[in-house]
């Protein structure tokens, strides 16, 4: 940011540091992180342990993968229900495609590509031609990919997991870039680390210094005003549910290539995980606000409780309900930050 | 059409090792056609299977096998909600079945249907869960693995192997038969046993919290999972944890077979799901035909069987096409 205004329009005056953090989305989510974060470390000894931050960021970085254009969704004012099972469908299809035609992985692979970037493409145009509310459509696609992905399996694989392709051509190099890890010291990462922080450096630029990201907040805060001044709010919308499928592809890849075998009723629910982490990193459920980083706290977050309970050694009988009760404080704590923050603007 | 293209058109594209043209150069014989010439008969099963497990696909595929053989139609349908199971069982009993298959995992949603199934003069065959009901709600027989016995079963080789603290993973929060195999191998285990959910639908999930729960107490030093999906990545999060667990498993798929075969596992526990299958629809043709049961009524136990890596190599065979 310039000063150029700075002595004339009192809206272009350039504001402190401090306050413009405290108008920052992620605000709320990045002070809930903390918390959680100093909680585990208090009641579970080997919570701090390097080794550990692996095990959490990896936890963190595949629900964060598909929190990036869930969130970006989000603030575009539309849902994706099939986000969850899209992931099955993309792994399914590059596995079966390289079993059957005994093709080298990598063109599965792309392959996979293309049948899960017609799927994100599908939701969207379905979209804007019917009108119909997101949450209907993509429940349809949702229910539908769930019939595909088992019906199919079975129908081609003759079972109702893909056969392995562990020993086909093409599968070091897909797993090295889809599911490698090193180890530094002591702490494992794995490759999903880094396709996570990538996608929310390339989505916060995309919301923040392009006219895309424009578009998006205009079409998620009110739709209409947007289409008057120019804003192509179809074009916008179906661009953005193909960045869900984008990403489901690179989800799906992962599934694959780290377990070489994948089950065809998978995914279901987790859907419902990619919307907690963006609604926690403060996207709004009504739209036009949000941010990508506020959805990888979210997955952070979330990454934390639910490996941080099996840290702390509960009973795992409340599993469920240690994990709903802390999602639920970290989130009223991320609200209260926020309207502290925004009543002191 | 375009796929074949793809690949014809790039030669290179192609693996010349694995897929499909392995499995079918693998497997060029055949038998077909039934062996008797009773009438044909249409039998149902109707399961608690969730949507895609591949552990009924094994029992469906026994069960297709008997059906062929003793020339019978036989329907499949499932449903993991105790209500729909039973309003899969009177739809059956609407098409007027000649025999029935049921498990009964969920036992009193289950009863009304059950009875009312075996009033109608159908035979009925529990398989695979509901060994103690089975008698009371008037089926001729019950197939299946007493699942506190298959517990127990591990209990013992995990003294035998000398292991002293455990850890059983457990897939499905709230599944009966889940917990009985914990509890079985609990009872007859020397050593401590600890208990963590994972989320079953969600694999990397299934991996970090066994990891986490290996990191944070270094002692366990086997790890049992309960379905054979989850003992590669049981071992995958072994290796990542830096942790010394043996990944021990109950059920049996190909993965599986290799994997106790290459030493990453160290034994599962079969219950023989082909059996469970098999057997159900060639003792209902047996009632049919000769008035017979197997075992005069008591159930007919499918396991425990240990697999260890001995037997590993003989059953990789039959894991890959479906029927262990």
């Amino acid at each position: 940011m310039d000063v150029v205004g700075a002595g004339g329009d009192e809206r272009l005056a350039p504001r402190s540091l401090a306050r413009r953090l405290l108008g920052r989305p992620e605000l709320g989510a990045v002070v809930g992180a903390a918390a959680v974060f100093l909680f585990f470390s208090v009641v579970a000894d080997s919570f701090l342990r390097a080794s550990s931050m692996g095990t959490v960021l990896y936890a963190s970085s595949t629900i964060g993968i598909m929190a990036v254009p869930v969130a970006l969704l989000m603030i575009g004012g539309e849902f994706d229900l099939s986000a969850g099972v899209m992931v099955t469908s993309s792994a399914l299809t590059s596995s079966m495609f390289s079993y059957q035609m005994t093709a080298n992985t990598w063109v599965g692979v792309g392959v996979s590509l293309l049948v899960t970037l017609a799927l994100g493409a599908f939701n969207g145009i379905m979209l804007v031609r019917t009108k119909l509310p997101s949450f209907i459509i993509t429940l349809g696609t949702f229910l539908m990919l769930t019939g595909l992905n088992l019906g199919l399996t079975n129908l081609i694989s003759g079972t109702v997991a893909t056969k392995s392709i562990g020993d086909m051509q093409g599968f070091p190099t897909c797993r090295d870039l889809f599911a490698s890890h090193w180890t530094i010291g002591p702490i494992d990462l794995q490759v999903t680390i880094l396709w996570w922080l990538g996608l929310v450096a390339v989505a916060t630029w995309v919301l923040l210094r392009t006219r895309a990201g424009n578009w998006i907040f205009a079409a998620g805060g009110n739709a209409d005003a947007a289409r008057a001044v120019g804003v192509p709010v179809a074009r916008t919308k179906i661009g953005l549910y193909v960045a869900v499928a984008f990403c489901a592809w690179i989800s799906g890849q992962h599934l694959l290539f780290a377990f070489d075998v994948v089950q065809s009723g998978e995914g279901v629910g987790n859907e419902f995980l990619y919307i907690i982490a963006a609604v926690i990193g403060g996207c709004l459920m009504t739209g036009g606000y949000g941010s990508a980083i506020g959805s990888a706290v979210g997955a952070f977050i979330f990454g934390m409780a639910s490996k941080g309970i099996v840290y702390a050694q509960w009973n795992a009988d409340w599993f469920q309900f240690f994990l709903g009760a802390m999602l639920l404080l970290a989130t009223l704590l991320n609200a209260w930050v926020r309207r502290r923050a925004e009543a002191s603007k | 059409m375009l796929a074949v293209g793809l690949c014809a058109a790039a030669l290179a594209g192609c693996s010349a090792t694995g897929g499909k043209r392995a499995e079918d150069r693998a497997k060029r014989l055949a038998a077909n056609g039934s062996a008797v010439n009773t009438p044909r008969w249409t039998f149902a099963m109707v399961t608690h299977s969730g949507a895609g497990d591949t552990f009924w696909d094994i029992v469906q595929n026994g069960a297709k096998q008997a059906a062929q053989k003793d020339n019978i139609k036989f329907l499949y349908s499932n449903s993991d909600q105790g209500d729909q199971q039973a309003q899969l069982v009177q739809a059956a009993i609407d098409q007027h079945v000649d025999g029935l298959i049921v498990t009964l995992a969920k036992p009193d949603a289950m009863k009304a249907a059950v009875t009312k199934a075996v009033k109608a003069g159908i035979p009925v065959i529990t398989v695979n869960s509901g060994a103690e009901q089975s008698r009371q709600l008037g089926a001729l027989t019950h197939i299946g693995q007493d699942e506190t016995v298959a517990g127990n079963a591990v209990g013992d080789e995990l003294n035998a192997r000398g292991r002293k603290h455990a850890l059983c993973v457990l897939h499905e929060q709230g599944n009966v038969g889940l917990e009985q195999r914990c509890a079985g191998v609990k009872a007859h285990f020397h050593g401590t046993l600890d208990k963590v959910y994972v989320d079953g639908t969600n694999m990397p999930d299934v991996q970090s919290a066994i990891e986490a729960k290996l990191q944070s107490d270094p002692s366990i030093d086997s790890v049992v999972t309960l379905g054979a999906p989850f003992a590669p990545t049981a071992a995958k999060a072994k290796q990542e944890a830096g942790s010394k667990a043996e990944i021990d498993t109950f059920d049996l798929n190909a993965q599986v077979a290799a994997s106790l075969k290459d030493g990453t596992l160290g034994f599962a526990v079969d219950q023989q799901p082909y059996l469970q299958g098999y057997e159900a629809v060639d003792l209902l043709w047996l009632y049919r035909y000769n008035k017979d049961t197997l075992g005069g009524g008591q159930p007919v136990l499918t396991g425990p069987q240990i697999v260890t890596k001995d037997d590993a190599d003989a059953l990789l065979a039959y894991t890959k096409r479906g029927t262990r």
